[in-house]
């Protein structure tokens, strides 16, 4: 069915393709785009740890022992929930983060989650940051303080690890 | 609404295809072929892609330095590759774009056609997923962005058990094992596409996958043009320890980031009501349509030519079920039907010369039949005969309901698809005397609302196609005209030119003077 088409013809249909690569291949890579403003940085507050049981431990009675089957008489009973963890994070006296976060699952049992992403200024703050994974009801279990210099651009993490003593900052 | 949003739109795809079909003939024109342009486009991404794979470490540490040093060492063939693989890439997202809103346009979405529409859905899905998994393999500063602003919002779900986002709080906690993943996602899910692909054309007939040679040598001189003149570079390596700000974003993978940073939640609602909306268009509200075609099987020997021109898979041939003495006879499939008649017009059967008993053909529109046709060829010429006063010649119009003959309707043969009245009725209507002139006025010539229809009128009328216009037909007696409905002054126009040269024929090529009646024609 296809006609030769004359070459003028033909530059005219490649111009056109070309223009609307060009377009392709400008908006491929701009306008950039400004996630936070000038003149701040990004502290992250994340972590992933779990609290205390919900319940003690307990040991059976020897009574409550022999009703079990023999592979399952263990001799302390531990319930898998875990409480929430409260935490606090505090910027410069303004606190920007508190509340429960509950365990994850739906048993309840896995580790309490947190992600949060706060933009502030370059220049000093002071960054507090509180924890209680115990089952007390005041009060916190860990607390960590610092004075962090933001640089333009920067993105500071303060993650807590057990094992490094409690929070961190990576 | 969407009613008159589809005829704006029209208008609009109207005047570009015009455009473009007077600058290159309407074989090359890529707004024809949009569909077929998207499947090159996923070639040209596809051969890419292996290529630089090749080079490509798939260690996060090295990733970046990897992909650096094909782009500068060795841009004149990865460069270049990088930048066809990106480019076509974002073509990719342009042009479905185009052919989505063409398709609604066109209203060749609802009814039968759903299918189609429906199977669409999920292939702009998985044409995102594509590119934004690629984005995130460069490792640079938007491959960072990319990754942190995409698991913050997959997080948002309440699926994945530890924050996924976690593994890019800092530079310590990026696993290799995660960035793997990603490459193999890269790959797998483009095939997903591909298959998703070749379900959305499944059941329309001869679907135009590979655009004309002359139209996919030019788009790869174009894309090769732009790929050296502006190649694709990274944006620096990443690092966790900074926020990738500024950064240059891919609008046309990207254009709802920012709006993912500012509130997930409200994006991911944005989301599933567009995909909703989209999958639900067929339905809003359905197309009232006309029954699909049946069959008269005394009328039909097997000869297949209608499931040769059906546009939409609809027809078959089977064995025999009566006691005629053929092989064959044709089934139709009422769910792919879209009525548009133009298996009547394939039929030997539909021959309007046949005046004993009443006038059945093989295969029909039980809501519009072929004796209906010829009705109502009688029915206009006796109109025009008794506007006595006027003396300019008869014409008959055979009507495209979808073309710019759409509106006509007191002086038109109105048909679904021109292809629906087979040439001897061309034939009939001249020779018989029912007319001087017969008008062709289908749908633009790149814009066939049934696809294949003008084309098969086309080949019919030139000879090329069976069942032919029989060669004794006076061809300066017959007028195509191929415009699609915002453009009935151009109709018009046509109309009126043909109808001047009509009259100022000679005699001798009257239909008057044509031997008069052919009883055993076709
Ligand atoms: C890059 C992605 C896509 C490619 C490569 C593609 C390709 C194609 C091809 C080759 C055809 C057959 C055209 C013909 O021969 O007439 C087609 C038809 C169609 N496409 Fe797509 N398509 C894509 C995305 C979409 C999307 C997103 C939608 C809408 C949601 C869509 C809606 C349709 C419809 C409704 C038809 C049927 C037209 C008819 O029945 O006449 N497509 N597509
Ligand atoms: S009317 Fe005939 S040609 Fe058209 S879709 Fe139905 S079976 Fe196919
Ligand atoms: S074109 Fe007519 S005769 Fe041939 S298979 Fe179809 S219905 Fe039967």
């Amino acid at each position: 069915m296809s006609m030769p088409v004359s070459v003028p013809r033909l530059a005219g249909l490649f111009v056109v393709l070309a223009a609307v690569m060009a377009f392709a291949a400008i908006f491929s890579d701009a306008p950039a785009y400004r996630q936070i403003p000038p003149g701040t940085g990004v502290i992250k507050f994340s972590f992933n740890h779990s609290a205390d049981r919900a319940k003690e431990c307990r040991r059976r009675t020897p009574e409550e022992l022999a009703k079990l089957p023999p592979n399952m008489r263990r001799p302390v009973e531990c319930p898998r929930g875990r409480r929430g963890i409260v935490a606090e994070l505090t910027i410069d006296e303004k606190t920007v983060f508190s509340g429960e976060i509950p365990p994850s699952g739906f048993a309840k049992d896995g580790p309490s989650q947190i992600y949060r992403r706060f933009v502030v200024k370059v220049g000093s703050h002071t960054v507090t940051a509180r924890l209680r994974d115990t089952p007390r009801t005041e009060g916190f279990d860990h607390e960590r303080t610092e004075a962090v210099t933001v640089v333009p651009g920067q993105s500071l993490a303060l993650d807590f690890r057990p094992e490094h003593g409690g929070f961190v900052w990576r | 609404m969407i009613a008159a949003l589809r005829y704006g739109v029209r208008r609009v795809f109207d005047v570009a295809e015009r455009g473009l079909d007077r600058l290159a003939g309407p074989a090359l024109n890529p707004l024809a072929q949009l569909g077929a342009l998207g499947f090159f486009l996923f070639w040209i991404v596809a051969v890419s892609g292996i290529y630089l794979f090749m080079l490509f470490d798939t260690g996060v540490e090295n990733a970046y330095a990897s992909v650096e040093w094909y782009s500068t060492r060795h841009a004149w063939h990865a460069g270049v590759m990088r930048s066809f693989h990106r480019y076509a890439s974002d073509m990719m997202v342009v042009v479905m774009a185009l052919h989505l809103l063409r398709e609604f346009s066109r209203d060749r979405y609802r009814g039968a056609r759903w299918f189609s529409w429906l199977t669409g859905v999920p292939v702009i899905w998985f044409l995102y997923m594509s590119g934004i998994t690629g984005y995130w393999l460069v490792w640079d500063q938007l491959a960072q962005y990319v990754a942190t602003t995409s698991t913050e919002l997959l997080d948002w779900l309440p699926i994945f058990g530890e924050p996924i986002a976690r593994n890019f709080l800092a530079p310590s906690s990026l696993s290799n094992r995660f960035f793997t993943l990603l490459v193999f996602l890269h790959i797998a899910v483009p095939l997903v596409l591909l298959f998703m692909l070749w379900i959305h054309i499944q059941r329309i007939t001869r679907p135009k996958v590979n655009p004309p040679r002359t139209l996919a040598a030019l788009m790869m001189l174009a894309l090769f043009a732009v790929s050296v003149a502006k190649p694709a570079l990274s944006q620096g390596p990443a690092d966790l320890a900074r926020v990738p700000s500024p950064v240059g974003l891919d609008w046309f993978y990207l254009p709802l980031y920012p709006l993912a940073d500012a509130a997930p939640g409200a994006l991911w609602g944005l989301l599933a009501a567009a995909t909703v909306m989209l999958a639900a268009m067929p339905w809003l509200p359905p197309l009232r349509r006309m029954r699909p075609a049946t069959v008269d099987l005394p009328h039909c020997n097997g000869c297949g030519r209608c499931v040769e021109d059906c546009p939409y898979d609809a027809l078959q041939l089977v064995p025999r079920s009566d006691d005629l003495p053929y092989a064959l006879e044709v089934a139709v499939d009422t769910d792919k039907c879209v009525s548009c008649g133009i298996c009547t017009g394939s039929c030997p059967s539909s021959t309007p010369f046949r005046s004993v008993g009443p006038l059945v053909t093989g295969i029909d529109l039980p809501d519009l039949t072929f004796a209906s046709q010829r009705e109502r060829v009688h029915e206009l010429a006796k109109v025009s005969d008794h506007k006595v006063s006027d003396q300019s010649p008869r014409l008959l119009v055979i009507g495209c309901q979808h073309g710019a003959a759409g509106t006509r309707t007191d002086d038109t043969l109105s048909l679904p698809c021109v292809a629906m009245a087979p040439p001897s009725l061309i034939d009939y209507a001249l020779s018989r005397g029912f007319a001087d002139g017969v008008v062709v006025a289908g749908c633009a010539e790149s814009a066939c609302y049934n696809r294949l229809g003008v084309e098969w009128m086309q080949q019919r009328i030139a000879g090329e196609r069976d069942p032919y216009l029989r060669s004794r037909v006076p061809r300066e007696r017959i007028l195509s005209v191929w415009a699609s409905p915002t453009e009935g002054a151009r109709l018009d126009r046509e109309l009126a030119a043909f109808k001047e040269r009509l009259a100022t024929m000679t005699e001798s090529q009257s239909p008057a003077e044509a031997p008069a009646i052919r009883e055993a024609a076709s």
